[in-house]
């Protein structure tokens, strides 16, 4: 681990956002993981991210679970609110304060083992519940805090850097979020920014579940030669199948393509993700054909990525549970407390 | 872009800013750790074998390293190198033991040197050692040229200058004092028989003001560098009461300053131009100005006034200025007039070469004018025979120039007498040594300290106006001294990449604090530069740019406000990235038998020698690592 902070010097031509905040003022403490890691790429996008869509720190909420992955929401946006949960019950936490206060960005950072192995159930019941949260699986095939086990994700046949030969089919978190629901799906790899920014920035945008899986190397224990979670496996592997481009609302977009090159989709915010298509004709509004085009691609040893789905209008956890717009949180007494009439009410109609 | 050549000493040489700007290349964060580790005496010599002075430097060098220092483009303000050096030599111990050897037994080659000043003393030191018989001639009866009879005390205290003298002297110069040159021709063929001659001789004269009244006034209007070394040899110890000194360079400030500590009370400063244009350092103008002397500017000198003989005062145009489309500038008189009055004049308006001992028959030639013609890489006239260098080679400059001059005429005097062709100059001494020592360790403090520049502390006003001799500058004291020496980033300290262990993690692009770093699909230089983290637009400032990766493009790496901070290194898996000092020795014509003092603790030392003293509060040595040495031929 680096003993030295970060030198607050900055390069002198490092601008500021709407809010006066430069990218650094995104950052967190220093990284405690192995030089290298994947994960640390994923922090500086989500810093790279937030700083450029001018999001306001103190209407922001990491949370996590236990793991390398887990750990990172302490190496970004250090002015956020935060919470590092148990392994695996991060979306419970996640559920919960999103039901309390509806008004905060929440992005809830876990691994392959926090989400795909012991997290599996509660993930499950986050996506199905449509929690309006940017869900960030930061993938690398292993439990990377524990040195290296196999984890849920990790391809079956695979031999571990210990020479251990996986014997278990792998969980597609893609896959299962596209069953269960989830109103948008997207994978990213922590080694290519250029698509994974805007993908981060088109999940804050997104109202409801936004799984983001990011395969994200783990230097020390998952990226030998006969990994299929490597840095060059998978830049070997990557079936991208959209790079997006993220436009913000209220700005104007001036990139334009060849008329059939590109697709357009308007989120929940107004914001605009323009995906130059990169594979053969594809429509991130059709839920069954993505899932049938994902498993095709993962069937031939290939790793589909960008925006696999997207459901801009599907109504979110407050939607379906008909919520107050003022947050819970926000609530007096007299609120939450209507009076024993309107109680009386309830009860006659559950009669 | 072509990948850059790194092996090209220039490459990693000009990323070190300030050894770059540098006349001598003196190895600046080399020093500076030295101080940092209290070991003065090491500092020092890094510094004297490099420019010979440092004690007179560290008050009076010109520091053209400072603008360039690349703390100035992070930070508002360079490291205070120039006081740092101070600090090396106001706490050295005894430096005699590690001077070099002079041997008792001669080479048989004779080499004069006309005039004493910083130029011929770095020649002679230079030689000394290889066993040359060097005389030195000086129409002064002490050695130190305008060192001596310009700079004032205040700001160069006489025993500074002896010191340092007299290192050069003692080592069996011969200096033959109170003796003023009067023919070359006389000293190439009729006395002693030399080998070489070197001409140190400066820019003596200083520029008239020819206007009406000069005459009359004539024993109350001075030239300034002719009245400052009447003060330095105590022959003028007062000056009137009112006194206006024409001019705006460092000669007007050492003259202003130096009348109010001779009776001047009210010294005025009249330049002709914007005060934004005088040509005097920042720090000259701002110490003049402490000492309460206004700056008048934009008023063209007219008439100096008198009465019966006496000068009562000067007459000024006022002007204003004025730029024509071709951005020429031009001072247009505003018709109205300014008269000062006083009691004496001071004329620091420039300072002029003038050989009249130079016969125009004997093999030297002149060009533009009237100065000779002058080989700018070996330092040698058309007289294959004299060289010359200094301020007398190109026009007034300064003391390390005078210094870096000398280097390269000694070495051409070296090679000339050994029958050697003078283009084929010797290389510099280069080594580049990984400064790793574990995972996250380092041999160099990779802290990057945040503060500002110090103020370097000064005496009492009162008191140094009323003692001419009192040095107005106190220096650092070591603890000052320490902090500063902190700021200095380490730029020797090198970010050297290999692409064939480079995976393309982006550890380093994420960590670099300053946005050095982008891996990005290769271009012309001026598109590349567009294209990085941050766009890259000092041109200076070069790319290090490296061949093709696997994914088919190239690392970039800006080093215009690289922190060598080293965490790009810290943060890479595979060391493609390494922090490896560089040290660069510009060739001198004694290469020292124990290398040039220093050695910092940081690996990869050069001969330091038996002589190092004991190394405190620094880290262990550095184990074995492999080493990358070039000593590039
Ligand atoms: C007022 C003033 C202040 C300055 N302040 C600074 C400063 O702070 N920092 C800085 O770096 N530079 C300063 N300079 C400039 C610096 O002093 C010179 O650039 C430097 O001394 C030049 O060195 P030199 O060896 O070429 O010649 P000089 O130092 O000029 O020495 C030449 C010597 O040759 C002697 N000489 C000349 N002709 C003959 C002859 N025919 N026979 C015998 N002897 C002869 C002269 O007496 C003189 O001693 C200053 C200059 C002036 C005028
Ligand atoms: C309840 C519980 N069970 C087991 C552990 C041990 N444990 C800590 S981290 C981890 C796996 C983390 O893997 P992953 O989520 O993929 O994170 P990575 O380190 O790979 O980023 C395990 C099993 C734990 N901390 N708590
Ligand atoms: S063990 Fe793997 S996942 Fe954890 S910090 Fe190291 S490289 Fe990253
Ligand atoms: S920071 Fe130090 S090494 Fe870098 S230019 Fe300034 S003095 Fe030289
Ligand atoms: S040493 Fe490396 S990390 Fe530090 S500023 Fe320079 S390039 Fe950036
Ligand atoms: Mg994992």
């Amino acid at each position: 681990m680096t003993h030295i902070a970060k030198p607050r010097f900055t390069h002198p031509l490092l601008g500021t956002n709407a809010l006066g905040l430069s990218r650094r003022d995104y950052e967190g403490s220093m990284s405690t993981l192995c030089a290298g890691c994947g994960h640390d790429s994923i922090s500086a996008a989500i810093i790279q991210a937030c700083a450029e869509m001018s999001m306001p720190p103190h209407m922001m909420a990491k949370l996590s679970g236990i793991g390398c992955s887990s750990k990172t929401p302490n190496y970004f946006l250090s002015k956020s609110h935060g919470f590092n949960s148990v392994h695996g019950r991060m979306p419970s936490i996640a559920t919960g304060s999103n039901l309390a206060n509806h008004e905060l960005y929440y992005v809830g950072v876990s691994g392959d083992g926090d989400t795909a192995s012991i997290g599996l159930g509660q993930f499950a019941h986050a996506v199905r519940r449509q929690v309006n949260m940017l869900y960030v699986v930061e993938n690398n095939g292993t439990y990377g805090l524990t040195k290296g086990q196999l984890s849920a994700t990790a391809d079956v046949g695979m031999r571990s850097k210990t020479g251990e030969i996986n014997p278990h089919d792998s969980i597609d978190l893609v896959s299962l979020a596209l069953q269960l629901g989830a109103s948008f799906v997207a994978r990213g790899f922590s080694g290519d920014k250029e698509q994974l920014v805007p993908l981060i920035k088109a999940g804050f945008s997104h109202r409801g579940f936004a799984l983001l899986d990011i395969i994200s190397p783990c230097v020390t224990f998952n990226n030998h030669a006969e990994s299929t979670k490597s840095f060059d496996y998978v830049r070997e592997h990557n079936a991208m199948m959209n790079r997006p481009d993220f436009v913000p609302r209220r700005e104007e977009i001036t990139v334009s393509y060849e008329a059939g090159e590109s697709r357009d989709v308007t989120l929940h915010d107004g914001g605009v993700v323009r995906l130059h298509k990169l594979a053969e004709d594809y429509d991130p509004a059709d839920r069954v054909a993505a899932l049938h085009h994902v498993q095709e691609l993962q069937t031939k040893g290939e790793i589909p990525t960008g925006l696999i789905y997207v459901d801009a209008k599907a109504p979110d956890l407050h939607a379906r549970m008909g919520t107050p717009p003022v947050p819970l949180n926000r609530l007096g007494e007299a609120e939450l407390c209507p009076g024993s009439a309107r109680l009386e009410a309830i009860n006659s109609r559950l009669r | 872009m072509n990948p850059t050549d790194t092996a090209n000493p220039d490459y990693y040489h000009r990323v070190v800013d300030c050894q770059w700007a540098c006349p001598a290349h003196t190895p600046v964060p080399e020093y500076i750790r030295l101080i940092a580790a209290r070991r003065y005496t090491d500092a020092y010599m890094v510094n004297w074998w490099s420019n010979v002075f440092p004690g007179i430097l560290g008050r009076t060098c010109d520091r053209p390293c400072e603008p360039a220092c690349r703390r100035d483009r992070i930070d508002d303000k360079p490291v205070a190198i120039c006081r740092l050096k101070r600090v090396a030599a106001d706490n050295r111990g005894d430096i005699t033991p590690f001077l070099p050897r002079i041997p008792k037994e001669k080479n048989g080659r004779r080499i004069a040197c006309v005039g004493a000043g910083p130029a011929s003393l770095a020649v002679a030191r230079d030689l000394m050692p290889l066993g040359y018989e060097v005389v030195v001639y000086d129409e002064a009866d002490r050695a130190g040229g305008m060192m001596l009879s310009q700079i004032p005390a205040f700001r160069l205290p006489y025993e500074v200058l002896e010191d340092e003298v007299n290192y050069i002297l003692d080592m069996g110069v011969e200096f033959r004092s109170n003796h003023y040159v009067g023919s070359l021709k006389s000293l190439l063929e009729h006395e002693d028989d030399y080998d070489a001659i070197f001409i140190g001789t400066g820019a003596p004269r200083g520029r008239e003001l020819d206007i009406p009244g000069r005459q009359e006034a004539a024993d109350h209007i001075h030239i300034g560098i002719d009245w400052l070394s009447s003060v330095a040899f105590e022959h003028t110890e007062r000056i009137g009461r009112r006194v206006v000194v024409l001019g705006g360079g460092n000669t007007a400030m050492d003259c202003c300053r130096t009348a109010r500590r001779l009776g001047g009370e009210q010294v005025d400063v009249v330049v002709r131009s914007g005060f934004d244009e005088m040509k005097a350092s920042e720090w000259e103008i701002e110490e003049a100005m402490e000492e309460d002397i206004p700056i008048h500017n934009f008023l063209v000198p007219k008439e100096f006034l008198h009465e019966g003989g006496r000068l009562t005062g000067v007459r000024f145009d006022h002007v204003r200025r004025e730029v024509d489309e071709s951005g020429r500038r031009r001072l247009v008189p505003t018709g109205e007039e300014r008269i000062f009055e006083c009691d004496d004049v001071l004329v620091a308006i420039g300072q002029e070469n003038a050989f009249p001992w130079i016969e125009r028959d004997i093999g030297i030639e002149f060009g533009e004018w009237d100065m000779p013609v002058v080989d700018r890489v070996t330092f040698r006239t058309t007289h294959p025979k004299v060289f010359i260098g200094g301020d007398a080679a190109f026009g007034p400059e300064n003391i390390i120039w005078a210094v870096a001059h000398a280097h390269e005429a000694a070495i051409s005097i070296d090679r000339a007498c050994r029958g050697e062709d003078l283009h084929d100059r010797p290389p510099d001494h280069v080594t580049l040594v990984s400064q790793k020592m574990g995972i996250h360790e380092w041999s160099y403090d990779n802290d990057i300290d945040h503060a500002r520049r110090y103020i370097v502390p000064h005496a009492d006003k009162e008191k140094a106006l009323a003692e001419r001799r009192m040095e107005v500058e106190l220096g650092f004291d070591e603890d000052l001294g320490y902090k500063e020496a902190m700021r200095c980033l380490n730029c020797d300290v090198q970010t050297v990449f290999s692409e064939s262990l480079c995976i393309e993690c982006d550890a380093c692009v994420d960590v670099c604090p300053t946005d050095c770093i982008t891996f990005t699909e290769n271009g012309e230089e001026a598109d590349l530069r567009t294209r990085l983290m941050a766009p890259a637009r000092n041109e200076e400032q070069a790319l290090l740019v490296s061949d093709l990766l696997k994914t088919e493009r190239v690392m970039v790496k800006d080093e215009d406000v690289c922190l060598h901070c080293g965490l790009c290194a810290e943060r890479c898996p595979t060391s493609a990235w390494d922090m490896q000092k560089f040290l660069l020795d510009s060739a001198m014509a004694y290469e020292p038998e124990h290398g040039r003092g220093g050695g910092n603790g940081t690996g990869g030392e050069r001969g330091n020698g038996h002589w190092q003293p004991p190394q405190r509060g620094l880290p262990p040595e550095a184990p074995s690592q492999p080493r990358q040495e070039h000593d590039h031929a």
